[in-house]
């Protein structure tokens, strides 16, 4: 069973895969090294007669396991690498873009409206409620209004802080319709709590349709 | 020069004159009796920071009802006993700052490092007596700064002990005033007392060894101590600026952090964690050293690789200064330094790693005594192990975007941060009867262990599993999400264990005060260990020694061939009875 929230993005399987990698090492090396004290404290426990090994170390052995968890952290930093710089460095071009802005305690959520320009007549502004179309790729430009505030989806192993003063580009792609939640995840005052929204993939006929409904018409 | 500085201790007559009551145990410039002081505040704190932990757990497994016991809190504080969420923000702060301020520094490096330094490596006292007085007063004034922040109106900061501009830098944000500006000056004050104290630790250490006492001679609680001091004295003054610059914000109306003034949120950050990061490992390496020492003492075996434990402390102290970048990896950062960052974060585990296997090692072959302060610095090895893997999927950068400020990192920064109360109770069971003379009773130490271990255990492992889950940290209410509902059970199995956690502690306050009235008088050296401060009277009179004793070897010769009894302290001359021994 899986304890990690469903997975409905194109590059949360990588993150899922390197969280597992991580898990079996981390589960490996806790496992022996555990086993390991627990024999030593039986077998080495004080009995009568018997005295302590007189030894400062062993040169080859101090060696052997430096050298083995290092190959192991570097090898894991280079896996880690390429994930990253595929979600943070090389954003594939956007079908879709919305800008939210985080304030005291809501997401404000603006639509470019039928012209696809910001900061024009026809923009349509929600709070906390983000539409988006499965399969398309989904530029969120966030912006903080006072606080920092922490752009947080579960689901689509997504997080990215939000900071007065910046412009941070952060994208998605998701592959399932359905209705998704959006907290935040970084402490922006006594409202913090609670603080939430609606990722809500739609279908392409469902989209079409909301969009009809709700932006305004030209 | 050193040698002179040394000379000059040496002769130092070794009985004072009597000193009244205020001056042995209020204004005293005697080190031991100093390091009881903060013995002392961190013990009183650790109550409080444990009680503000207990009534958040109780929030988060029962959302808005009645604390037991609480009713008494006046509004807006409490209501009737229910938790609203701006005193939920203001107990998760002042506990964290509590416990690595008031708690950790105090007992570990204020404690610690003042009684056991001058002792251990054989002398007197500190270098500078009056200042290491000044520096406890300092650090006083700034608890009762602190908890004074409880009381003013809008109650004590809100901000989280890492007190992210702009959330702290404006009243408006938070509805907290005068608490945030206290919480700033406090540790202002702080930072001026742990100064203060390093540079007594430091000059010290270089400067007053006993003759023979070389630095790859001293104990590694001595070495974790002196390194902690280095990164105290580089690391606090950057707090203590970027501290000073935030109160300009809130009080002066300048702008460092606030953008609408041109100021930058982000600067707070790097500004923090490069202070953050090294003091993490200050609040770990005296640990880190304490159980070396320990697990050395009680296998009746030398250390292994010594060398590579010092070696590996002093890697640390360096790396420390390029790991901060990764607790920003998702704060607008740019990405290319994310990748440093998790570069230099994955190199700095090496050295944990070859602790963890050198403790290993000292265990293998050893002839194990298992007393109390042994099983603690055992739990402290066993918490260490799973905070130290636990850091590696954060280290991966791409995975911290999914676990970052869920309670994944609560579950890692508590297996080490609060890992390091196993080290704490292990040193204080250990050196008990060279601080105040008596023996603690063995069987509530036992007992005292097996239902921590138990408990903490129980409280903070399961916390990995909501981290996962994706469950946010420094929420006040996890039933307000439905993606939450499923883990709540959960929650509710962490608060019982806490509440347990904490009255796991009974036995070691009956035993503490129980033992420093009625407590079976200590000799010199009860645990037959080889470091300096056993062959000094239990409790050590002013001035500790007799004579200023001579070093001949390192501190962890036990079971050496040269001598019949499992231990040769560092200190003693063997003579013809030894030379008599290698002849059989």
């Amino acid at each position: 069973m899986s304890w990690l929230p469903e997975d409905v993005s194109t590059f949360g399987g990588e993150i899922d895969r390197l969280f597992y990698i991580i898990y079996y090492i981390t589960g490996a090396a806790f496992i022996l090294v555990t086993v390991l004290m627990v024999l030593f404290l039986v077998l080495y426990r004080h009995r009568e007669g018997r005295r302590a090994t007189y030894t400062h170390g062993n040169t080859a052995l101090e060696i052997t396991w430096t050298v083995i968890p290092a190959i192991v952290f570097v090898s894991l930093s280079f896996m880690s690498v390429s994930t990253w710089g595929k979600i943070k460095a090389h954003a594939p071009p956007a079908d879709v873009q919305v800008q939210v802005t985080a304030k005291q305690f809501n997401w404000e959520i603006v639509y470019p409206g039928p012209d696809g320009k910001f900061g024009t007549e026809d923009d349509l502004q929600v709070d906390n409620d983000l539409h988006v179309p499965v399969n398309k790729v989904v530029h969120v430009i966030l912006k903080a209004r006072d606080v920092i505030h922490s752009f947080f989806l579960p689901n689509l192993r997504l997080k990215q802080d939000a900071v007065p003063g910046r412009d941070i580009l952060v994208w998605f792609e998701a592959v399932k319709p359905g209705k998704y939640e959006l907290p935040c995840a970084e402490l922006c005052g006594f409202g913090h709590s609670g603080m939430r929204g609606w990722l809500y993939v739609h279908s392409p006929e469902e989209y079409a349709k909301w969009v009809q409904e709700t932006w305004p018409q030209k | 020069m050193s040698d002179s500085v040394t000379a000059q201790a040496h002769a130092v007559p070794a009985h004072h004159e009597e000193l009244g009551f205020w001056r042995t145990y209020v204004f005293s410039t005697d080190h031991k009796m100093i390091g009881r002081q903060f013995l002392f505040l961190g013990l009183f704190m650790l109550i409080i920071g444990g009680l503000l932990a207990m009534m958040m757990r109780w929030q988060l497994a029962w959302p808005e009802t009645e604390i037991p016991l609480m009713s008494w809190v006046p509004e807006p504080y409490m209501y009737g006993g229910i938790l609203p969420p701006p005193t939920y923000n203001a107990f998760f702060t002042m506990h964290a700052t509590i416990m690595i301020f008031f708690v950790v520094m105090p007992i570990m490096v204020g404690c610690f490092g003042n009684f056991l330094i001058p002792l251990m490596i054989g002398t007197r006292d500190m270098a500078f007596p009056r200042l290491n007085m000044l520096s406890f007063w300092v650090g006083l004034m700034s608890g009762l700064v602190m908890l004074s922040s409880f009381f003013v109106p809008g109650g004590p900061a809100a901000s989280g002990w890492t007190a992210y501009a702009p959330l702290s830098a404006q009243a408006a944000f938070t509805g907290v005033n005068w608490g945030q500006h206290l919480w700033i000056i406090s540790l202002i004050l702080l930072g001026i007392s742990s100064l203060m104290g390093s540079i007594n630790y430091i000059t010290t250490i270089v400067n007053m060894r006993a003759p023979g006492m070389t630095y790859f001679r001293m104990p590694l609680v001595i070495w974790s101590l002196f390194i902690t001091a280095i990164l105290l004295l580089l690391a606090l003054p950057v707090l203590t600026a970027a501290l000073a610059m935030l109160l300009f914000d809130r009080m002066f109306g300048t702008s460092f952090f606030l953008p609408a003034g041109g100021g930058e949120p982000l600067l707070w950050q790097h500004l923090f964690w490069f202070f953050g990061h090294p003091e993490v490992y200050v609040l770990v390496l005296p640990a880190m050293g304490v159980t070396s020492d320990i697990l050395s003492t009680f296998s009746r075996k030398p250390i292994f690789g010594y060398h590579a434990m010092a070696f590996s402390m002093i890697a640390i102290a360096f790396l420390s200064w390029v790991v901060w970048g990764h607790h920003m990896f998702i704060s607008g950062m740019n990405p290319l330094l994310g990748t440093a960052f998790m570069m230099s974060t994955m190199v700095i585990a090496i050295p944990s790693a070859i602790k963890t296997f050198n403790w290993l090692g000292t265990l293998w072959g050893g002839s194990i005594r298992f007393t109390s302060p042994m099983l603690f610095a055992l739990g402290f090895v066993s918490n260490f192990l799973i905070g130290g893997l636990s850091g590696i999927f954060m280290a991966s950068t791409p995975v911290d975007i999914f676990i970052h400020d869920t309670y994944y990192i609560v579950a890692h920064f508590h297996y080490v941060v609060a890992g390091i109360i196993f080290a704490l109770f292990a040193a204080i069971y250990y050196w008990f009867p060279k601080m105040f003379g008596r023996t603690m009773n063995e069987a509530l130490g036992k007992t005292h262990f097996v239902l921590t271990y138990t408990f903490f255990n129980l409280t903070f492992f399961p916390m990995h599993i909501l981290g996962v889950g994706g469950h946010m940290r420094r929420i006040y209410n996890p039933t307000q999400y439905d993606f939450l509902q499923p883990l709540q059970g959960i929650n509710v199995f962490i608060t019982m264990s806490a509440l347990l956690l904490g009255l796991s502690q009974l036995p070691f306050i009956v035993n503490f005060i129980g033992s420093l009235i009625t407590g079976k008088k200590a000799e010199r050296n009860p645990w037959q260990a080889n470091t300096l401060e056993w062959t000094a009277p239990s409790p050590p009179p002013h001035g500790n020694y007799d004579a200023i004793p001579v070093v001949y070897r390192g501190p962890y010769e036990y079971s050496s061939p040269e001598v019949k009894e499992d231990w040769l302290p560092q200190n003693r001359q063997l003579g013809t009875e030894a030379t008599a021994a290698r002849a059989h």
